[in-house]
């Protein structure tokens, strides 16, 4: 008990700032007793939420995420491609999540960051969610096809973390999910070869023998549109859209999934002290719903 | 009903399991553990002087290399070595050797279903081995959902054709005495904690909490499993430690 009482005493004549840089666990821990945050917000309210369509001019689809400063760029680049052997009538999309030294100071120019390559696998999971028996995922990739065995959509969609404050999962599936809606399929034609070419939007009025295909400009037919949150565990509480400090201070994180039929698409708890209990994971589930 | 599965086992049997400590001569600790075909063999070097940049120096590192079978590490195989880390930091007791770094390498001989299970497993017996301080043991389970049951440890068919599955690692259970007054305030008991969950696939909110309960009930088993294979070494490794 003494270390601590001294603490407490140092922090009446300390700056708050002082104490919080030295002291940032109890700094928390007395936010916590008052129910509140350090950004003034109540432990289960998530940080202001926007989205805004189509940032990305030159793309096919795109989209850019906010939730409180953590922000993210989606953009999808479509390409024809000839399908596999084993699945002729489905297109493929790849997810590249990228986090360069801009978003974080904890991120150093020429090293990758760690988190990167985990947040695109969790990423590419959650929207392909390729199960051989049922496929249950966000889009059909059936959808993708464009000739049966000759030709299929190859989706490239790039995430970039312009600003990491926490919660980077959830924002990066808002981005990408916003993304696929913001989808339009491009014009493809038949090139003298037979093959489906893409057109560009150069050729658009110059060339007027070859014909798209595709005259109207489909968009892509979500399934079930999944919707993410990560809470932080400390002690009893849990608290709802952690910023970057609160992540790295406590460090039990819970990233529900569900999707729009309130279906469990992912419970991830990477490591962390035993802390979920069978009580933390109704709650933290009860809280995603409420978020929905 | 009983015999449903495609290797003659019940929905909550488990394959054979096998651990064997001290493989590897040169390692400070190493450990083999399979269940069934899966195989895989961890070693652990340290603790080792110094932590790795943007580490907390005031605490002891954990560093995770996984090596695949074949070819290059590749995504999942980065997300296996941030799960295993993660699930490894929470298990040992980081301020007994503060400013130093324990690497544990992990070697897949075989995969043939609940590869990150077997790991985490391997991992913690080789950490065992080493003498590395740990507050307590983890054990690793996948859960399988098919046709809203749930299976345990499937072998990599029975993980393809399946519906959802969950990798869930929770803390062993304690026979060590504790103070009678904690046994009382405490509402669970500490192995029904989860340390570690992962899933894919869609499944509802009530099948995972079923995975859950099929987890921890098995859970128990596998830590006396361990348990065992730990004192059953022991003494024949006590000469060579001296």
């Amino acid at each position: 008990m003494g270390p601590m009482n001294d603490s407490s005493d140092l922090s009446s004549e300390m700056e708050v700032d002082a104490f919080r840089r030295l002291f940032p666990l109890r700094f928390h821990e007395r936010h916590l007793l008052e129910s509140i945050r350090p950004d003034g917000r109540p432990l289960g309210r998530a940080r202001d939420t926007t989205l805004a369509f189509g940032a990305v001019a030159s793309a096919d689809g795109s989209a850019l995420a906010k939730i409180g400063c953590t922000t993210m760029l989606a953009a999808i680049k479509m390409e024809v491609m000839t399908p596999t052997v084993e699945s002729p009538n489905e297109g493929c999309i790849a997810v590249e999540f990228h986090m360069p030294p801009i978003c974080s100071p904890t991120v150093r120019p020429g090293r990758p960051a760690e988190v990167a390559p985990v947040v695109s696998k969790q990423l590419s999971d959650t929207i392909l969610r390729q199960v051989v028996m049922t496929f249950s995922g966000m889009i059909d990739l059936k959808d993708l096809s464009l000739v049966n065995g000759k030709a299929a959509w190859m989706a490239y969609l790039d995430i970039y973390c312009l600003d990491a404050d926490g919660a980077l999962f959830d924002t990066a599936l808002l981005s990408a999910v916003a993304a696929f809606c913001h989808l339009k399929f491009p014009m493809v034609s038949l090139n003298d070869d037979g093959r489906v070419v893409v057109v560009s939007g150069e050729s658009k009025g110059g060339k007027s023998g070859k014909e798209a295909v595709n005259k109207e400009q489909r968009k892509l037919n979500l399934i079930s549109i999944p919707f993410s949150l990560t809470c932080t565990l400390h002690n009893n509480y849990i608290l709802a859209d952690p910023t970057a400090e609160e992540e790295s201070i406590m460090e039990t994180l819970v990233t529900v999934v569900l999707d729009s039929s309130l279906q469990l698409v992912s419970f991830y708890k990477p490591g962390g002290p035993v802390l979920a209990f069978t009580s933390a994971v109704m709650v933290s589930s009860d809280l995603q719903k409420a978020i929905i | 009903m009983e015999v449903d599965r495609a290797d003659g086992r019940t929905r909550n049997q488990l394959r054979p399991l096998a651990c064997t400590r001290g493989t590897l001569n040169r390692a400070h600790g190493s450990a083999t553990w399979s269940q069934g075909e899966t195989k895989v063999l961890a070693a652990v070097f340290g603790p080792k002087a110094g932590t790795k940049k943007n580490e907390n120096p005031e605490k002891a590192c954990i560093e995770v290399i996984w090596k695949p079978k074949t070819g290059l590490i590749g995504k999942p195989e980065k997300e296996y070595e941030m799960i295993l880390k993660r699930t490894l930091q929470s298990i040992c007791l980081l301020t007994v050797n503060p400013n130093t770094t324990t690497s544990i390498i992990v070697q897949v001989v075989n995969d043939d279903g609940a590869l990150l299970p077997c790991a985490i497993n391997a991992a913690c017996a080789a950490l065992v081995d080493a003498g590395i301080p740990l507050k307590h043991l983890a054990v690793a389970i996948c859960c399988c959902l098919a046709d809203g049951y749930v299976t345990l440890d499937p072998c990599k068919l029975e993980e393809q054709r399946t519906k959802a599955f969950a990798y869930l690692v929770f803390p062993n259970s304690l026979v060590s005495v504790r103070r009678k007054g904690s046994l009382q305030v405490e509402i669970e008991p500490v192995e029904h904690g989860i340390i570690t969950s992962v899933t894919r696939g869609v499944m509802p909110v009530e099948d995972y909490l079923r995975c859950l309960e099929r987890g921890r009930a098995v859970s128990a088993k596998l830590s006396e499993f361990l348990r065992r294979s730990m004192q059953v070494q022991a003494p024949s490794d006590s000469p060579t430690a001296g």
